[in-house]
């Protein structure tokens, strides 16, 4: 059969794997999808009908255009395409408009787009030390592909909720496979990019300073410096732009709390001020009103904790991320030391960052995928960071129609992760130790209390966001866990650069 | 990877596809006053749950008949029974009396849509799966994929989830009818396949079949006792089932001659719509309907389809096998499909489930029959709006039969059983290379529904023909038909009567 012959049909499958995971996608173009929708169309039109000095200044729609400029014109270019399938998407003024050509056209450009990301999963399969495997299943590259074509949260994210991650993170896994590949010009060309298509990449920025400067810029002349400042010719007016670009009046947490430090943070704050009420050692009327998850967007005193300012969480992501920079910097373990130092770059920011989008997790999953098919300890942890940080992504698809495709897709994608991983790691006993197996399977009951049972109960309208605050702590105990044992692993490994040397 | 995953997989692809073809409309969708069969499967939860039993097939006050009355046998009714009871739990308006009519809300269609998964679930998935698992030939992973080709047959799919039917409940037990009888379970295929008809009456295409090939095995017991006692113990099954579930109707002579008036509306004409039948694209040229009385049409009607089923019955009479129920299963249906009285597009389903199970033998052309026959609905799933699923999942199909099954490998003269033809071209063209000439035409006529599929969406059709297209994809669809029943006879008919088979056979 095909999926057994070794070497005739080498490539045959990758294609067969990107045509299948995009009929899919296909079939999901009636499928929900969220106010990004509008935000996007919204950029169409601005972008195609106003001159570029203005695009920062628009708001007649409050989806203000809040990405850097390269992404405005990304959309001023697929605007040019728009016109052929629906003139009125085009107007500004046609708040919401969404007629089936629109979603179609807006559909499509995601499904098309993602063909950076086909081609950028390409190279980094081409950068896996060994490739051997007995049949097609098991071999490293075919699991990757998988892991990164189908990747559970890129598919609800991108082709359900909407948003164009697929394209932007083919960007990035592309920069990451041509530093693997020694082109580290057109690596931190292509992150400069990406810095200027979505600034939220400034997120993992200081691996991929420290790592440039630390290995290169020290022997070559500032390759880092001059992609960056061309690039920024592009963009006009900065004070306006970044004031879009970084909305700090936006609060702690996003209405849903992403599963970071801060959910587990507020649930305390939460806690102490009922004990504390209870215990008759605060008074209930000089505390604070407004529930945090009441769904709006605003900045919240804690009660009984300090409260949180945008500079103390930059602090703290910083003080995160300080031990691996300087471990890349004393020793660099080659590209795929400035990996790990990439992964953990975003999940700290992920955990201790202002205003983090549960969304931000796939910058840790997606880059992490690459390691773990290549060491056990790395599986091991992708294995729990990837199932719990597409679990978290599940409030997102809240509409009942949606609820089986998340749940199948979800199943879908840790059923493979698991038994291939499982096999590839044969060697060496059990991948998961009971206590993560026990966390992991307690999702499953987690899920049918928050969507099943929780909705019947008397309790879904005197607190409806219970379930959605249940979900942000489980998740981030798992979140949390997998970001220790990603810090410990790179503070442990051995000094490979030997190895690395020979690639 | 073991198997359990990869069947998981398959299992949980397959039901993705299913619940995201569920996302696009329905059948008459807003378009009251009739709407369509979406509203009349709605309309059967109301009136089963509404009035008693004796008044489900009778024209009174409460229950008009010609709003979507009832005509389907008693399972049907009793399914429709339990979906109203849960429909009653969750919203009582979905089945009130009268004032349900032409309901439609987003929550109603997520509860049919639901219970459509439900029995799918159920019934016809895990027939898929054993029997991908007893009776393919090769390995473990060709048996994945073999399941996992026949879970995306877009034919299926799109009806049941899409226009709206329960499809895969009367098909399904037809598959585990056909299980039981391969596995030598005679009794509990009959079982099963006695339910089948009594969920849908299109389920007597694949009676003859089950008669011949049980009668045929009894026979091969011998003329003794043993053959008939054991032809008497599966006669006796089946009667006692079908009296389980007519026993509501049966206290009463006029119910069983309702029901079955119902069941069988010999009122109606030779053919209703555009259907890619003998009759439909007979009359293109010439007016048969008016041209011949209704008993001379009856009489035609009857005829052709003794011709074409006599020849596969008999020969499975002669030999009972696995192989040779499969295709006389396909033969017959399709002969009834084409030469029988008022037939429906959709009873082209019949058809595929049979060339589904053959799928691993001869996967080109099956893959070319199942295609063919989901581009003969378009019409139908035109005017329900399920262009995009359409167009979806049959480029889905096409590439998946073709790349995991290697359907274009496994095409040589031999696998593609072309006997009858080898020896008639020996004569004249011995140098003809025949499997070159089937992939040939096999790709021609995928560009010809290709283009005829994007012709009916985007041009407009002259005004003095406003039906060309729909007429056009019936007539093509009926070549097609025609060509096929004629292979699948000379397959069944030409196998060789081998004493040792290379076959796994029964």
């Amino acid at each position: 059969t095909v999926m057994a012959a070794p070497v005739t049909n080498d490539q045959s499958w990758f294609f067969a794997l990107a045509l299948g995971v995009s009929f899919l996608k296909c079939l999901l173009i009636n499928a929900y999808h969220s106010t990004d929708f509008e935000v996007h169309r919204n950029w169409l039109a601005l972008t195609h009908s106003l001159p570029a000095a203005q695009w920062y200044y628009e708001a007649t729609s409050e989806w203000t255009l809040d990405y850097p400029p390269l992404f405005a014109w990304f959309e001023y270019g697929l605007s040019h395409i728009a016109r052929f399938f629906d003139k009125e998407m085009l107007v500004v003024q046609n708040l919401n408009y969404a007629s089936p050509a629109t979603i179609l056209f807006q559909r499509l450009s995601v499904i098309v787009a993602d063909v950076v990301f086909f081609y950028a999963v390409k190279e980094c399969c081409k950068c896996l030390r060994e490739d051997k495997g007995k049949y097609l299943l098991g071999k490293p590259s075919f699991i990757l592909t998988v892991l990164l074509l189908w990747n559970f949260g890129l598919i609800i994210v991108d082709h359900i909720h909407f948003q164009y991650n697929g394209f932007l993170f083919g960007v990035l896994l592309l920069s990451i496979a041509r530093h693997f590949q020694n082109r580290h010009f057109e690596g931190a060309l292509l992150f400069s990019i990406l810095l200027n298509l979505k600034h939220i990449y400034l997120y993992i920025a200081p691996a991929y300073g420290i790592y440039l400067l630390r290995c290169f810029c020290f022997t070559q002349s500032n390759i880092y410096a001059s992609p960056e400042s061309r690039i920024n010719k592009l963009s006009i007016d900065l004070p306006q732009v970044l004031s879009r670009l970084f909305p700090f009046k936006r609060g702690l947490c996003h209405a849903y709390w992403a599963p970071n430090i801060w959910a587990l943070y507020n649930i305390a704050d939460k806690a102490f001020s009922i004990l504390g009420v209870k215990f008759k050692l605060l008074d209930i009327n000089k505390l604070p009103k407004a529930s945090m998850t009441g769904g709006l967007v605003q900045e919240f005193q804690h009660s009984v904790l300090p409260s949180v300012s945008p500079l103390a969480t930059l602090v703290c992501t910083v003080l995160s991320i300080l031990p691996a920079l300087f471990r890349i910097w004393h020793r660099p373990n080659g590209a795929r030391g400035f990996l790990r130092c990439l992964v953990i770059c975003a999940l700290g920011s992920f955990m201790f960052g202002w205003h983090v989008h549960e969304k931000a997790i796939l910058m840790a999953i997606l880059p992490l995928s690459l390691l773990a098919v290549e060491s056990r300890e790395d599986a091991r942890i992708f294995l729990i960071l990837s199932i719990t940080g597409h679990y978290s992504l599940f409030p997102l698809l809240f509409t009942t129609q949606e609820l089986p495709i998340k749940i199948l897709l979800l199943l879908l994608f840790t059923i493979f992760s698991l038994t291939s991983l499982k096999t590839l790691f044969r060697s060496g006993g059990a991948l998961l130790n009971p206590l993560e197996a026990t966390y992991l399977l307690g999702l499953i009951p987690l899920e049918l209390i928050c969507e099943f049972v929780y909705p019947l109960t008397v309790w879904q309208k005197t607190f409806p966001f219970l379930p959605l605050m249940l979900t942000s702590i489980y998740c981030a105990l798992g979140v949390t866990y997998a970001f220790i044992r990603l810090y410990i692993s790179l503070l442990t490994c051995s000094d490979s650069t030997k190895k690395i040397k020979t690639q | 990877m073991e198997n359990w995953s990869l069947i998981s997989l398959c299992v949980l692809l397959g039901l993705t596809a299913r619940w995201a073809v569920s996302f696009h409309s329905y059948s008459g969708a807003g378009k009251p006053p009739m709407f369509g069969d979406y509203e009349a499967q709605r309309h059967w939860q109301e009136v089963t749950y509404n009035l008693p039993v004796h008044e489900w097939y009778f024209n009174t006050t409460n229950n008009d008949l010609n709003y979507w009355g009832l005509d389907y046998p008693p399972l049907t009714a009793y399914h429709s029974l339990v979906c109203a009871y849960v429909a009653k739990l969750l919203n009582p308006e979905w089945v009130e009396l009268y004032a349900s009519r032409g309901y439609e809300s987003h929550s109603h269609k997520l509860f049919m849509r639901a219970t459509v998964l439900f029995t799918d679930i159920l019934i016809y998935i895990p027939a898929v799966l054993l029997y991908c698992f007893y009776f393919c030939d090769g390995s473990s992973k060709q048996k994945v994929a073999t399941a996992f080709c026949i879970l995306l047959y877009p034919g299926l799919i799109l009806i049941d989830y899409g226009h709206f039917q329960y499809n895969s409940v009367s098909l399904g037990l037809a598959l585990w009818g056909i299980l039981g009888l391969g596995l030598g379970w005679d009794l509990f295929g009959s079982l099963a396949f006695t339910l089948a008809l009594n969920y849908k009456q299109m389920e007597l295409y694949h009676s003859l079949p089950f008669f011949c090939y049980l009668l045929g095995k009894c026979i091969k017991q011998g003329l003794t006792w043993r053959g008939f006692f054991h032809l008497f113990k599966i006669s006796m099954t089946v009667l006692v089932t079908f009296a389980l579930c007519w026993m509501p109707f049966l206290s009463d002579p006029k119910q069983p001659l309702q029901v079955l008036h119902r069941l069988f509306p010999v009122g109606r004409g030779l053919f209703e719509d555009k259907v890619a039948n003998t009759w439909c694209s007979l009359n293109v040229l010439i007016k048969i309907k008016t041209l011949l009385s209704r008993e001379t049409q009856l009489f035609l009607s009857f005829a052709l389809t003794l011709l074409f089923v006599l020849p596969s019955s008999l020969k499975l009479l002669s030999k009972p096998t696995l192989w040779q129920f499969k295709l006389a299963l396909v033969n017959t249906s399709l002969a009834f499909f084409l030469f029988s009285f008022q037939v429906h597009e959709k009873s082209i389903l019949l058809v595929a489930l049979p060339v589904c199970l053959v799928f691993n033998e001869i996967p080109l052309i099956a893959t070319w029959f199942l295609l063919t026959s989901t581009f003969s609905m378009l019409p139908l799933l035109l005017k329900d709006g399920l262009l995009l699923p359409y167009v979806v999942t049959s480029l889905a199909f096409l590439f998946l039969s073709l790349y995991l099954l290697s359907a274009l490998e496994r095409s040589t003269e031999e696998e593609l059983r072309l006997g009858l033809y080898r020896k008639l071209t020996q004569r004249w063209l011995p140098k003809l290379n025949l499997s070159r000439i089937i992939k040939w035409k096999f790709w021609f006529s995928l560009a010809a529904m290709a283009a005829l599929s994007f012709t009916s969406v985007w041009l407009k059709p002259p005004a003095k023909l406003p039906d060309l297209f729909p007429v056009l994809v019936s007539v093509l669809s009926f070549l097609h038909f025609l060509g096929f029943i004629i292979y699948f006879n000379q397959v069944q008919l030409m196998e060789p009567q081998r004493k040792k088979s290379q076959k796994k056979t029964n």
